[in-house]
């Protein structure tokens, strides 16, 4: 297939040949990876919450003792007394055992409700902007029927209604999530749709799921991921917001919002332990926010 | 077809080869549009103007044929329908009415041909080389699409793409792996052209395909597209707004006025002899090449009416310096006894039309 004997022109091979070499071709992803190599804030919060979950996984090898033990002597004990080396709380429970045992539950509120409303959101908006119409209709104005409630209002109205407990409480907050997720796929995929390459794809002949598979998909989930990853600490937040007022996880389990609370009796006995748990909320949440802007930096550019 | 249209045949560059595809034979037009129709409804907000509903008529009875081999190019102003009947063709949104006739076979019906196999016969290629890309998908991914979803195995659709990469001018190993992003927009223009021929199509719908480039890489794309149609044995389509380029790769050419066709014929005879006083008009509103021969005044006056609502009988009247009584009260036909003549829709092109200067236009 030489080029040379079809008088294609030499002006069209000197195009090519015109052009620097070819720089090193990266994938999407691997371009991304790169950028964020050298974000060493990202990283340095990134690499907060991978210790955060590391320890939230192995808190029954490190905690020292039973989160659950009361101990009648040892209530508010400081920081470093004895054993207990975050001290203890009101009901003499070794604090550095509730914290690690709590950092699974919120982590877990945290990460489950987002996951869940980006899943079911993404769905409903990626459908909701291809097939538009009634369709787009019909779930865009639901969408704003639960987008009107200010979000902690609307948890903790789910969850009141509900009841108390884990699931619940990952229910509502999965609830609360879904159609601000829902709106920024829909409006995605409205973009997306509406240029010229979903037009060719369908001029050749390709099935509707095929090129929502292949091209609507691929440029919607970007800004959908970097969205639910800004969600997470606002997740952790409220589902502390939601142990605090009682909502989430029930006493004798472990949870930083739910610590927080019943800790807040003691703040004037023992301040530093009281605001341990509050400490952690906030580490956390602040990790995983400054992470999901360096995604979302690293993400965005296209070149 | 009459003896006449057969000698008015246009001259083509290419002695007609056999394509085992080919079913209609040589004579059988590859495709005919008959009364296209396509009105978009506007609807009135929910508060205001409910109830009363108006249409664009954006494609309003147009009937053309394209030969087989030759490239027919569309012209007219921004507006006038152009790329409405270039996805009306593509079936990219549905018609009105109208028939389709690709080679011999009429389209989306029970006996014809199928949508699938319309579109695996015709491609298109798009005005916007950037928009038209996948931004996530390697371009030779992007090209082995549609042979993917016509059933071809991964590997063959990869080969497919490397040797079209070939034939648009880009070397696969280089450009195969490459982001729409990390390309020019002449490259990515020659991606589009190669996107669009995977299928092994016979006809290309080009829809302002060079008009976003730069002239010199326009002239590159467009002796790339004389190769691809000499090599490919291809038909075209071509749309555009730039007259010269039309005159440059067209054998025939339509000129469009507001959803309508005006005139169609033989590209010289019309660049030199244009007969419907829109077509006169527009072809004079280019740029002369010598300055001396350049006008002041604009050849035509005005912006074309509302498409929403527009005038009765002959739609280019109000602009029309030989408008009379006749073009207000009925629309002139183009007439299409024979498909390939130089036809015109002016009342001045038929005797005894009842306009003053009726007959005066010379039609062979």
């Amino acid at each position: 297939m030489g080029m040379g004997n079809i008088g294609l022109g030499a002006a069209a091979v000197g195009e090519i040949a015109a052009r620097p070499a070819s720089p090193a071709v990266r994938g999407y992803w691997q371009s991304v990876g790169n950028r964020l190599r050298y974000d060493y804030v990202t990283l340095f919060f990134l690499s907060v919450i991978i210790l955060v979950a590391l320890a939230a996984i192995a808190a029954p090898l490190l905690a020292p003792f039973d989160p659950t033990k009361t101990s009648m002597i040892y209530r508010m004990k400081p920081i470093g007394f004895r054993d207990f080396a975050l001290g203890t709380d009101e009901l003499g429970r070794d604090m550095l055992s509730r914290l690690l045992w709590g950092g699974r539950v919120s982590l877990m509120m945290g990460l489950g409700p987002v996951v869940l409303a980006t899943i079911i959101g993404g769905f409903l908006g990626v459908v909701a902007g291809f097939v538009g119409g009634r369709v787009n209709m019909a779930i865009m104005r639901t969408m704003d029927v639960f987008y009107a409630f200010p979000s902690v209002l609307l948890a903790v109205a789910i969850s009141g209604t509900l009841g108390g407990g884990l699931a619940n409480g990952m229910l509502a907050l999965t609830l609360v999530f879904i159609p601000s997720i829902c709106r920024v796929a829909e409006s995605a995929t409205t973009q997306v749709r509406g240029l010229d390459f979903v037009e060719a794809a369908r001029a050749s002949g390709a099935s509707t799921l095929s090129i929502i598979l292949t091209h609507v998909l691929g440029n919607v989930l970007a800004p959908v991921f970097i969205y639910a990853s800004s969600l997470i600490s606002v997740s952790v937040l409220l589902a502390s917001g939601l142990s605090f007022l009682g909502l989430g996880v029930t006493p004798p389990t472990p949870d930083w919002g739910l610590m927080l609370s019943t800790l807040r009796t003691g703040i004037y006995v023992q301040p530093l332990v009281c605001a341990l748990p509050g400490v952690c909320i906030f580490v956390t949440s602040l990790s995983f926010n400054l992470v999901s802007d360096g995604l979302r930096q690293a993400m965005d550019v296209k070149s | 077809m009459t003896a006449v249209a057969a000698a008015s045949r246009p001259k083509l560059d290419v002695a007609p080869t056999v394509d085992p595809r080919d079913r209609g034979g040589e004579r059988q037009p590859m495709l005919i549009a008959r009364s296209l129709k396509k009105y978009f409804p506007i609807r009135g907000g929910l508060l205001t103007g409910k109830g009363k509903e108006v249409q664009v008529k954006a494609v309003d009875d147009v009937s053309f044929a394209v030969l087989k081999g030759e490239t027919l190019g569309v012209v007219g102003e921004s507006g006038c329908g152009k790329s409405t009947l270039a996805r009306l063709l593509m079936h990219l949104i549905p018609k009105d009415s109208g028939e389709l006739i690709f080679d011999g076979e009429p389209v989306g019906q029970a006996q014809g041909l199928s949508l699938r196999d319309l579109r695996r016969n015709m491609q298109m290629v798009f005005q916007d080389s950037y928009s038209s890309l996948n931004p996530r998908l390697p371009v030779q991914e992007s090209i082995a699409y549609g042979a993917r979803a016509h059933g071809t195995s991964r590997g063959d659709a990869k080969q497919l793409a490397r040797n079209l990469l070939d034939k648009v001018g880009l070397e696969p190993d280089q450009f195969g792996a490459r982001y729409p992003h990390q390309l020019s927009g002449g490259q990515k223009q020659r991606v589009n052209i190669a996107r669009a021929l995977a299928l092994s199509p016979r006809m290309l719908i080009l829809d302002e395909a060079v008009s976003a480039l730069d002239k010199s890489v326009e002239a590159h794309v467009l002796n790339l597209l004389g190769y691809l149609k000499r090599h490919f044995n291809l038909t075209y389509l071509f749309i555009s707004h730039d007259l010269s380029v039309v005159r440059y790769i067209s054998d025939r050419v339509l000129v469009m006025y507001l959803g309508q066709v005006v005139e169609i014929g033989p590209v010289e005879e019309i660049y030199a002899n244009p007969l419907h006083p829109y077509a006169k008009a527009l072809l004079d509103s280019r740029l002369a090449m010598d300055p001396r021969e350049r006008i002041e005044e604009s050849p035509i006056a005005g912006d074309p009416p509302n498409p929403i609502n527009p005038p009765s009988g002959c739609r280019f009247r109000t602009r029309c310096p030989f408008a009379e009584s006749i073009c207000e009260a009925k629309a002139p036909a183009l007439g299409s006894a024979a498909l390939d003549e130089h036809l015109v829709a002016c009342h001045m092109a038929v005797p005894k039309s009842g306009h003053t200067k009726a007959g005066t236009l010379a039609l062979h």
